[in-house]
């Protein structure tokens, strides 16, 4: 049977019906991990003797007649979240040799739902890239197209889940690292509210845009895994004090009658055709449900970009000044002194894409220039979120595509720091005005899958799955496979 | 113009928070833990891990404030300030900059004139403290300690209102009682918990702009203070009159040479890059909570030296020294309570005899050997005449020695003042009898020898006859 065509939800029932163990269902993905799934560079580490274990203790739960949902459901963990006694490296070579003492708050609430874990996955470095090439352990492949990327940062996750290596994962979502790479792999991915989810243990890149979340391969998939990541934790003091709603019993709510704008700015020049025509298509199956569309308009949100680009930087310059080779991660070696090693092993532990950002954000936050840039960004960004608001006055969705293009080829764009940064134009305003957007699949254009987004009011969730949880029963962009992973 | 110096001080003063637990984590504060025990996973900035503000350093740093006249800010802001350094774990020290709790209040000092002045805070700001670099116990190598780092500190910062070393003495010494009455720091300057920086600059006398000045760092005693500051005055006055100029500059006192030396110049200086930190939100206090805390604050130090004066009767400069500590001021306000009265003989107690008996044996009030029952007993005994003050002196060395109460010193030495009249008189006639030249002379107008006949008589009696009444009965036996 092919357990890795079901969804994650398909595979609970499955369990509780006992018509499957889960260590069954474990060796499966562990076979094809480590089978052609090592093509794809998707994992950096394969917990292969934990994941067996999860799977025996989530057998022995559900012959007893308890568990949840997920109980017994493998999944991945985007190698940028802390996870006891396991390699966390970030993708780094600065962490190649981090093991963590303690699990992040998201990896211990989705292993009390029951899951079991079969690995940690690739990523751009520190989570900076939208190709998965800035990894130290190389680049992830595009399961669509071995010779295209996954998007990024959360590459690794996307490609596994696609390749049905994992059932779902987890990402990290800072200016569109779940929801690019969920459009170019064919997923749907969501990053929700900004303080939804404890960003306790997920290592921070930009602090104030960071957002964890989930790639999985249906809206109902992604509102179990959200419903076991989100809740109030203590130890972060930017998680919200707010009760999580069952995101799957919301699923059924009906579409008709919901306002749903559509940003009149994401659909300008720099939009590849053929992915215009499938989100255009996509919109008008959501005319066929009985959404109300209206063109809206944020003037403000091109600015999104050049803003990401100065707060993003600052924050990450700050955040990573921890990596200094005293106490964890790489050390060069033989240090002549102080300077010495901190300047070594900053030099040889950070690859190009990490330390380009370092600098601009240290330049941003110089004396001099931090009301020019900085404060300046920090104004636009206020804008930003005032066009959001303005806009869902009057709707209660906010609908473009996710990505400007398929998925490119591997190198393309490299050298291009800039053409590199575009790819998440229509992602970033998300998280600049700290919104939960989701990304689904909606066509494919030359055999590559593209995806539209949805954008909604702080904790609007539950409508973004719902919305798109109605498009997915009448359509099958979702159940789509790669051909070579079928 | 004139060619004296004016002296400009401000003062940073760097008060650890008596907390329980860390600023941002929940590890202990207690001093004196062995290396790094004290560390957990926030404090050694380990990747992922995220800081939590302890409540309780917010109501400390809002109490002094309060305390202190100043706007207790209804929103405040941490930032970070960046900088690399082995035992700043993450790169950055977690602080208040742009947006500080407290804003803008006031203390007054009392100069050596006895007058008053007002200096100024500009602000009070909570902060984390850094680690520890330990040189010297590892040879070749550096080793950190990290159960410093995360230490709730406030930093008081002054007005550049302070015009000599004595005024920067009174005013960190004012800020320290402050922070002992508030119970919000022990006070403890041997282990770094109240520590300061003194901005120093001079100026001719008359001027109005600023001189250039220098940071003395990491002052961490009164004498100290005091010491630098007059050396780094000297050496600005050297430099200038020898037609040098000052170069804006961060120094280190050396107490051993008694001399600061260069630690950094500005163009050393770190950029900091401050930043709103992202992992905290706006520290935000409802002015319902604010009131609140007020009603909480003890009697301080000036509303108590006050009611010293004007309730107990007692010299401004007697209630100064009580009410520069809380715990002395408690201990007179218990004896007096005991006594029920006699607030003036009750101060000369406390700050003569018995200060002087913790002085010499280096204890504080809280620690000391005679109890407030005890001292209470033997003031008693000096009222109701039974010790002559000479005499009660005596008693009192004892019961500090012995650990004993007055009553049993003065009977174990047969103290007891003589107050019979009649057993005065015969020892009074004894001494006329063996003097007979003395007395013939007094009897001719050598006045003066008044007080060789009450020296015999004390001699005589050991010293345990009443004074008073051995002078009014001498008196008239000594007119015949």
């Amino acid at each position: 049977m092919s357990f890795h065509a079901l969804t994650a939800a398909e595979l609970g029932r499955a369990l509780r019906r006992r018509e499957v163990s889960s260590l069954e269902l474990t060796d499966h993905f562990l076979a094809r991990i480590e089978g052609s799934g090592t093509r794809l560079n998707a994992f950096v580490t394969v917990t292969a003797e934990r994941a067996r274990a999860d799977a025996r203790r989530a057998d022995a739960e559900i012959a007893a007649g308890r568990g949840g949902p997920l109980t017994g459901v493998p999944i991945a963990h985007k190698d940028i979240f802390c996870t006891a006694g396991i390699l966390t490296t970030c993708s780094s070579r600065m962490l190649a040799n981090f093991t963590s003492p303690y699990d992040a708050t998201v990896v211990e609430k989705l292993t009390a739902a029951g899951t079991v874990l079969l690995g940690k996955t690739n990523m751009d470095e520190f989570a900076m890239g939208s190709s998965n090439e800035t990894s130290y352990f190389g680049p992830v492949r595009n399961p669509w197209d071995e010779a295209r990327v996954p998007g990024g940062s959360s590459g690794g996750s996307a490609a596994a889940v696609a390749a049905g290596l994992a059932p779902a994962a987890t990402g990290t979502d800072t200016g569109g690292s779940i929801r690019q790479p969920a459009a170019l792999t064919g997923l749907t991915g969501i990053k929700p509210t900004y303080g939804r989810v404890s960003r306790y243990g997920m290592i921070a890149f930009a602090s104030s845009l960071d957002q964890a979340g989930v790639l999985a391969r249906s809206a109902e998939d992604a509102a179990l895994l959200l419903s076991a990541m989100s809740g109030f934790d203590p130890r972060d003091s930017t998680s919200v004090e707010q009760p999580v709603p069952d995101y799957h019993a919301g699923l059924e709510a009906p579409l008709a009658g919901l306002r749903v704008g559509v940003i009149r700015e994401f659909f300008g020049e720099g939009l590849e055709a053929g992915t215009a025509a499938a989100v255009t298509g996509a919109l008008d199956q959501f005319k066929r449900l009985g959404a109300e569309v209206v063109e809206v308009s944020l003037p403000a949100l091109p600015l999104s970009v050049p803003t990401y680009y100065v707060v993003a930087p600052a924050e990450c310059s700050s955040n990573l000044s921890r990596f200094d080779g005293i106490r964890f991660g790489y050390r060069c070696e033989s240090p002549r002194d102080l300077y010495d090693l901190y300047t070594r092993s900053r030099g040889e532990g950070f690859g190009d894409e990490v330390k380009r950002r370092i600098m601009t954000g240290t330049y941003v936050l110089s004396a001099g220039y931090y009301d020019a840039y900085y404060l300046k960004a920090q104004k636009v960004r206020s804008l930003i979120a005032a066009d959001f608001q303005r806009a869902f006055e009057s709707v209660d969705l906010l609908f473009g595509p996710t990505a400007p293009t398929p998925a490119f080829g591997i190198g393309e764009k490299v050298d291009d720091p800039v053409t590199m940064y575009l790819n998440d134009i229509y992602t970033i305003g998300a998280n600049l005005a700290g919104l939960p957007a989701l990304s689904a699949p909606c066509g494919l254009v030359d055999g590559l899958p593209v995806g539209f987004q949805l954008i909604g009011p702080q904790f609007s969730e539950s409508r973004l799955l719902s919305a798109t949880h109605a498009y997915q029963r009448e359509t099958d962009w979702h159940r789509r496979l790669p051909p070579a992973w079928a | 113009m004139s060619n004296e110096w004016e002296v400009v001080i401000g003062l940073e003063i760097h008060a650890q928070l008596a907390t329980r637990s860390k600023i941002f984590s929940g590890s202990s504060t207690a001093f004196g833990a062995a290396p790094n025990v004290q560390a957990n996973l926030v404090d050694l900035g380990y990747p992922g891990v995220l800081p939590v503000l302890n409540a309780e350093a917010v109501r400390m740093a809002a109490r002094f404030g309060l305390a202190i006249g100043a706007t207790v800010a209804h929103r405040s802001v941490f930032a970070r300030k960046n900088y690399f350094y082995p035992d700043l774990p993450k790169g950055y020290q977690i602080s208040q900059y742009e947006l500080p709790i407290v804003q803008d209040g006031r203390v007054d000092i009392v100069l050596d004139d006895g007058s008053t002045k007002v200096i100024g805070v500009t602000r009070a700001h909570l902060e984390e403290d850094a680690g520890k670099s330990l040189h010297e116990e590892l040879p070749g190598q550096s080793g950190i300690d990290l159960n410093r780092a995360g230490t709730p500190l406030l930093e008081i910062v002054s007005e550049p209102d302070l015009r000599s070393a004595r005024e920067a003495i009174a005013y960190m010494k004012k800020i320290h009682t402050l922070v002992r009455y508030l119970e919000i720091c022990d006070g403890n300057m041997q282990e770094g918990s109240f520590r300061c920086d003194a901005n120093v600059s001079i100026r001719r006398l008359g001027r109005r702009e600023f001189g250039t000045r220098c940071e003395i760092k990491n002052l961490n005693s009164f004498r100290f203070v005091e010491k630098a500051i007059n050396h780094e005055v000297a050496r600005q006055i050297d430099v200038l009159e020898g037609g040098g100029s000052i170069v804006q500059e961060t120094r280190l006192y050396d107490p051993g040479k008694d001399e600061t030396r260069s630690m950094r110049s500005k163009e050393e200086a770190n950029d900091y890059r401050y930043f709103p930190d992202p992992d905290l939100l706006p520290l935000v206090l409802d002015a319902g909570w604010i009131e609140s805390l007020r009603a909480t604050l003890p009697e301080l130090p000036d509303a108590k030296a006050e009611r010293l004066v004007t309730e107990h009767g007692l010299p401004a400069y007697d209630a100064g020294v009580l009410s520069a500590s809380r715990e002395l001021a408690d201990y007179y306000e218990a004896v007096i309570g005991l006594v029920g009265g006699q607030p003036k003989l009750v101060a000369n107690w406390v700050m003569g005899d018995l200060s002087a008996l913790l002085n010499r044996d280096g204890l504080d009030i809280q620690m000391s050997r005679v109890s407030t029952q005890r001292l209470a007993g033997l003031i008693a005994r000096i009222v109701d005449g039974t010790l002559s003050g000479k005499l009660a002196k005596e008693v009192l060395e004892t019961m500090w020695d012995e650990g004993s109460d007055a009553d049993a010193v003065i009977e174990a030495k047969g103290l007891r003042q003589i107050t019979d009249t009649a057993a005065i008189e015969t020892v009074i006639r004894k001494v006329m009898e063996d003097n007979p030249g003395q007395l013939a002379d007094y009897r001719s107008g050598k006045d003066k020898l008044f007080g060789f006949f009450v020296g015999q008589v004390m001699k005589a009696t050991g010293g345990k006859a009443n004074p008073g009444q051995v002078n009014e009965l001498l008196k008239h036996l000594l007119a015949g």
